[in-house]
């Protein structure tokens, strides 16, 4: 037995184009990943990257152009069948139907997992607790926020106990509070020993969740690596503060520079100083304070700067991280 | 296929029907849809039009009328067929059923059990209100029985189009501004409301000729016995061909629309 739940080799899915001039659409370009049974891994990058395309792949619902992924050993286009019986989805689109109950909906996924109604019926029960949804669960789904529906969404997925779980962008237009409580969903499923494939645009889910981050773009993985690495691979957090005096920006560069992993940038203009502090942020900041008050220059705007994804795209490709996707036809 | 395989495949079917009918219940649209509509085009042609139409039927224009609502109903009902499963296609409702490990013909046996379910009661329900304002059966109840039967039987031909149009279109708008592109033109260039032989001699080759106009011919002579507007049960052989023909080409052609949904 491998250790990995997920194996994937060289996949790549070439869409046939839609409209009237149809150019082919290389959605994926020869992907390589693997995902350790147990562990999380969270597939970064931007809108059109080619995510919810991989998902749809290793989850059977689409051929691969070429290539090869298997699931718990099974291979997604000759074994398809044995791999849903062992995968759940949950994601951007929603298996969940508006004029049933939160439980209804469990009860009519589990009846389809062949629970048989009893078993069904309990392990509804089971979900609604787990999920925190036992007060929601009697009324019909479409009364539910945007929170609660993702919530039930991913109990749906979990009907069957997967052993490998996908979760396509899970947090994506949910507001900060409900991404949270999302965000500790997650946390504990995972600690019960899920294997998880999670896809997201935001740079502090995947550090959040993930052990392992894939970063793709345009349908290549252009970086690997844990969370770690890929925040030393871009320099980790950033403190800014602006130094208004044109005259003082000298020594604000000379005091800070202690703190920096690399020495300080200017931005002669603003009078901008940047210093990547590595993944110390809130440490540097209240000392870059200390520093900047003894050397009694005066700054404004003093921030710390979190790396975003645009700031990994940045620094591993050297190119924002650009909507490339989904409005087709209507281009910049 | 072995013997667990089906039950389950026959389980599946029912959850998805169960689903389906769930729905259509808790939706008041939907309900209107079924019983308000049919009740309200039975009165309009009866009472508007029914006067102005003279036809050579036992019973007169009701008699007439009525089988041709039936018909055209049965008709119409495939237009939610349609539409039900392009927005689940669209929603993606369609994959997340596919990522689980049912039977691959549960979505659309279980749209076929229910819509089927749906079609029936809306055809009870025009017979009901037929019989309220002056309707009658003349020939029988292996008659009366017959007419229901040929009428769910085409209506069920009728959904694997629409099953395909829904899946092929997967655009609620698509979908319903094409439904009334075929289905308007089927139904009423039919014999289902007038005589053909009040229609322009162009329009009678059409209406003659095509399926709907049999099937009504069918209802029609099943409904009355033999009249002279429903003179001959040839109208029930070529029907039966039409809907086999039908549900032939498109039951494989929705089955391959499902399948490329993804
Ligand atoms: N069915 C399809 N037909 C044609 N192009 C598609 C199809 N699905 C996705 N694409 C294209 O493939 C690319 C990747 O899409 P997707 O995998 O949805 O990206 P992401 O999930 O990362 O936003 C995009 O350019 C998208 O427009
Ligand atoms: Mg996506």
């Amino acid at each position: 037995m491998s250790e990995a739940a997920i194996v994937v080799e060289g996949l790549t899915k070439t869409f046939a184009g839609r409209g009237r001039d149809a150019r082919p659409v290389e959605a994926l370009r020869g992907i390589d990943l693997s995902v350790r049974r147990g562990t999380v891994l969270g597939v970064l990058g931007p809108n059109g990257a080619g995510k919810t395309t991989a998902v749809r792949i290793l989850t059977t619902l689409l051929q691969p152009t070429a290539g090869r992924a298997t699931v718990e050993g099974h291979d997604v286009v000759r074994d398809a069948a044995a791999v849903r019986s062992v995968i759940g989805l949950a994601g951007q689109s929603t298996a969940i139907v508006d004029e049933l109950s939160g439980r209804e909906n469990l009860e009519m996924v589990g009846r389809l997992h062949h629970l048989g109604k009893p078993g069904a019926a309990a392990r509804a029960g089971e979900l609604l607790e787990q999920f925190d949804l036992v007060d929601a669960g009697e009324r019909m789904a479409k009364t539910y926020s945007g929170g609660l529906l993702r919530r039930l969404d991913l109990a749906a997925s979990l009907v069957a106990h997967p052993a490998v779980l996908f979760l396509d962008e899970p947090t994506t237009g949910l507001d900060p509070r409900s991404r949270l409580a999302m965000w500790d969903v997650i946390r504990n499923l995972v600690a019960g020993g899920t294997t998880l494939l999670l896809t997201t645009q935001y740079l502090d889910e995947a550090d959040e969740l993930a052990d392992e981050i894939v970063v793709i773009d345009r349908g290549q993985v252009i970086a690997a690596g844990t969370s770690e690495e890929l925040k030393g691979r871009i320099g980790g957090d950033v403190v800014e503060f602006v130094v208004p005096d044109g005259s003082r920006i000298a020594a604000a560069v000379d005091a800070v520079e202690p703190l920096g992993e690399s020495r300080p940038t200017v931005e002669s203009d603003s009078g901008l100083v940047s210093v990547r502090v590595g993944a110390r942020g809130s440490e540097a900041l209240v000392e870059t304070v200390r520093r900047l008050d003894a050397a009694g220059i005066s700054s404004v705007g003093l921030a710390l700067r979190r790396p975003s994804l645009d700031d990994v795209f940045l620094a591993l490709t050297g190119h924002a991280a650009d909507d490339t996707s989904d409005s087709e036809g209507v281009s910049p | 296929m072995s013997e667990q395989s089906l039950r389950w495949a026959g389980n599946d079917a029912w959850v998805i029907t169960w689903r389906n009918l769930t729905v259509w219940r808790r939706v008041p649209a939907y309900l209107v849809f079924t019983v308000v509509q049919p009740t309200i085009f039975t009165l309009l042609f009866r009472y508007v039009f029914g006067g102005a139409i003279p036809v050579a039927v036992p019973g007169g224009y009701v008699n007439y009328l009525l089988p041709g609502v039936i018909g055209q109903t049965a008709a119409f009902a495939t237009m939610a067929t349609a539409i039900s499963l392009a927005i689940e296609a669209q929603k993606g409702v369609i994959d997340r059923l596919r990522v689980m490990p049912i039977a691959r013909s549960a979505v659309l046996l279980g749209r076929l059990l229910a819509d089927g379910f749906r079609m029936l009661v809306t055809l009870l329900v025009i017979v009901a209100v037929g019989y309220a304002v002056g309707f009658r059966f003349h020939n029988g109840v292996g008659g009366a029985l017959g007419m229901i039967a040929l009428a769910e039987a085409f209506g069920l031909a009728l959904c694997c189009v629409s099953m395909f149009i829904g899946l092929a279109l997967r655009q609620e708008e698509a979908v319903q501004a094409f439904g009334l592109i075929w289905l308007f033109p089927l139904t009423f260039v039919s014999s289902a409301f007038v005589p053909l032989a009040s229609m322009p001699g162009w329009l009678q080759a059409f209406a003659v000729n095509q399926p709907v106009t049999h099937v009504i011919n069918a209802l029609r002579w099943m409904a009355l016995g033999d009249t002279p507007l429903s003179h001959n049960g040839d109208n029930l052989w070529l029907s039966i061909v039409w809907i086999v023909g039908i549900i032939a080409v498109f039951l494989p052609l929705a089955v391959r629309a499902y399948r490329r949904v993804s």
